[in-house]
């Protein structure tokens, strides 16, 4: 099981200190927290996409291609890339690119944004939503699979005889994750091409997001890919911890109350009692995180929200050395005690590399088995 | 064997006891009326929109209802037919009123029969159902019955006679239209659209 962190890159003011960063300090602590990621021992490190403010990440490859030359072991994945208002021939270039210089560890996660007016900022209409994820997607694997490539689709200019360079690292592409909240298309076209779901889980009552992941987890089966039970699934979830429960509590909750997403809707007490959000001692966050198991079965990628809010980075970097020291190894340990043998680990360049290989041996093999059987 | 028809009522007055509940009661009592002369069983739930206010908040500010909330939202959905009133404010439906429609799924009351009605101060205010309660159920393609029940201050004194003929004008137009066959609601999830579809949409 994979464990990681995900940032949103807000810049949002400190509701404590009232201080607001500047988006060079912002962009500096971002990295901050991806390198300290990969020092405690966490398997991924995934950055948001958005293009106005109060948000800094609008470049995820230049941050992703900056902080994998700084780093050697943490996969780097992104929450979300907008297949919708993104060419998906230059998310194929990108990727790959990126791919390359870190030498594979790299994943992604469509998305399809959830600021209205990027679409017109990028020249499309929101109501083809769902429409560019499709089309748009379907081109992207082209893209990385084919070499050439004649294509002709309704939102993008044609292709005729087109390369897209570089090409993929070991000719296998990056593994892909579709996040969504509440779309059954994006389920299915998850389930479709056997790639992986991710529901950001955080924010929404469990029930909510169990429908979707359970669908997807059907349509998987449906497709052939293998049992529901076998689909790639990834949540987020978002922890606040201290030693004492109640003093994490109180150290959270001017950042809960002034939050751009919690501020002025429930309490702190029944936002955690209605979703994920899990705000105590390291011991009260190992046992909620392992409810999510039960919610919605064995999963394979488990992404939490480190820095947001305006907390401040000493208090950002302290909550990242519970999670690796007391969190994570609990977890890593539960969870794979309890995980039955046939369920599968999110895949990965080595693990699609090695599956590639195997394929292209298999295929050399059988002409040679094949002329066996006809000298018989 | 006739299937019992459900009935849900809204109301968004403010106060405890309010005329606009005073209204609501009386619609539902005609509907009651009608639909035991007719021999149709049927149950009833109210919804004062008062003791939902908070939870409509936090809907609108979280995206999802609470478990009480959710649950009300189910019975309107599954209602056969729909009696929503309202105070007049401003020259429209009060602002409680309105949240509960914002949050309603707005697919929700497609074909659904709806008896409007409102109350206020005087009867300068009676085109509200007609200029404000019309056009919302309009565009969220209710069927709303073309009776709406507006009752002034005045209406609960000298004028109730003449209410009353309203109320029971509306009540028979609701029940008719509770006779009419309305499609069910649609569950993606369950009726799956094909990723070839999709591909190919």
């Amino acid at each position: 099981m994979q464990f990681g962190v995900f940032t949103v890159g807000d810049v949002t003011k400190d509701p404590v200190s009232g201080r607001t960063l500047s988006e060079a300090e912002r962009i500096q602590q971002i990295v901050t927290v991806a390198l300290k990621a990969e020092e405690i021992g966490l398997d991924v490190f995934a950055t948001g996409e958005h293009h106005n403010p109060p948000f800094v990440p609008s470049s995820p490859t230049t941050l992703l291609g900056f902080i994998a030359a700084k780093t050697s072991n943490i996969l780097l994945s992104t929450s979300t890339t907008l297949i919708t208002t993104n060419d998906p021939v230059k998310i194929a270039e990108d990727y790959a690119m990126l791919q390359h210089l870190a030498d594979g560890r790299v994943d992604l996660m469509m998305g399809r944004g959830n600021t209205g007016p990027v679409y017109p900022w990028f020249g499309q209409d929101i109501r083809d939503g769902i429409a560019l994820a499709i089309e748009n997607y379907a081109l992207l694997r082209r893209l990385w699979r084919e070499d050439v490539v004649s294509w002709e689709g309704k939102f993008r200019t044609p292709l005729e005889g087109f390369t897209s360079t570089p090409r993929p690292l070991d000719g296998v592409p990056p593994f892909v994750w579709h996040g969504s909240i509440r779309s059954p298309e994006i389920a299915e076209q998850a389930a479709y091409y056997g790639d992986g779901f991710f529901h950001n889980n955080i924010f929404w009552p469990a029930e909510h997001t169990a429908r979707l992941v359970n669908y997807y987890r059907q349509r998987f089966e449906h497709y052939g890919h293998g049992a529901a039970d076998q689909a790639i699934v990834g949540l987020g979830g978002q922890v606040f911890m201290r030693k004492n429960s109640q003093d994490a509590r109180t150290e959270y909750r001017p950042y809960f109350d002034h939050s751009p997403i919690y501020g002025g809707g429930p309490s702190m007490e029944d936002t955690m009692e209605q979703t994920p959000l899990s705000v105590g001692s390291p011991q009260e966050i190992i046992e909620r995180t392992l409810t999510f198991r039960e919610k919605f079965g064995d999963y394979q990628r488990q992404l939490f929200i480190a820095d947001h809010a305006g907390l401040p980075l000493k208090t950002v970097l302290e909550q990242m050395d519970i999670l690796g020291e007391e969190v994570v190894p609990v977890l890593r340990k539960e969870f794979d005690s309890l995980r039955p043998a046939h369920v599968p680990e999110a895949p990965t360049h080595a693990s699609l590399k090695a599956a590639a290989d195997r394929a292209q041996a298999l295929e050399t093999v059988s002409p040679v088995v094949a002329g066996i059987e006809e000298t018989k | 064997m006739t299937t019992e028809r459900k009935i849900a009522v809204v109301s968004a007055g403010l106060t405890t006891p309010s005329s606009t509940r005073l209204l609501a009661d009386q619609l539902t009592a005609a509907v009651r009326d009608n639909l035991d002369g007719r021999g149709t069983p049927y149950q009833v739930r109210v919804f004062e929109l008062r003791d939902l206010a908070h939870d409509l908040t936090n809907n609108l500010l979280t995206g999802f209802p609470s478990k009480e909330l959710g649950e009300v939202l189910e019975y309107v959905v599954q209602a056969d037919a729909l009696i929503a009133v309202t105070p007049t404010f401003s020259a429209s439906y009060n602002g409680l009123f309105k949240m509960f429609f914002d949050v309603l799924d707005d697919k929700a009351l497609v074909g659904k029969p709806v008896l409007i009605g409102a109350t206020g101060g005087t009867e300068r205010h009676s085109l509200v159902l007609d200029y404000a309660l019309r056009p919302l159920f309009a565009y969220l393609q209710a069927v709303v019955v073309p009776t709406g029940v507006y009752a002034a201050s005045s209406d609960w004194g000298p004028h109730a006679v003449a209410l009353r003929s309203r109320v029971e004008r509306a009540a028979l137009e609701l029940v008719d239209a509770m006779s009419n066959a309305r499609p069910a609601p649609v569950d993606p999830y369950a009726n799956p659209v094909p990723f070839e579809d999709l591909l190919n949409g």
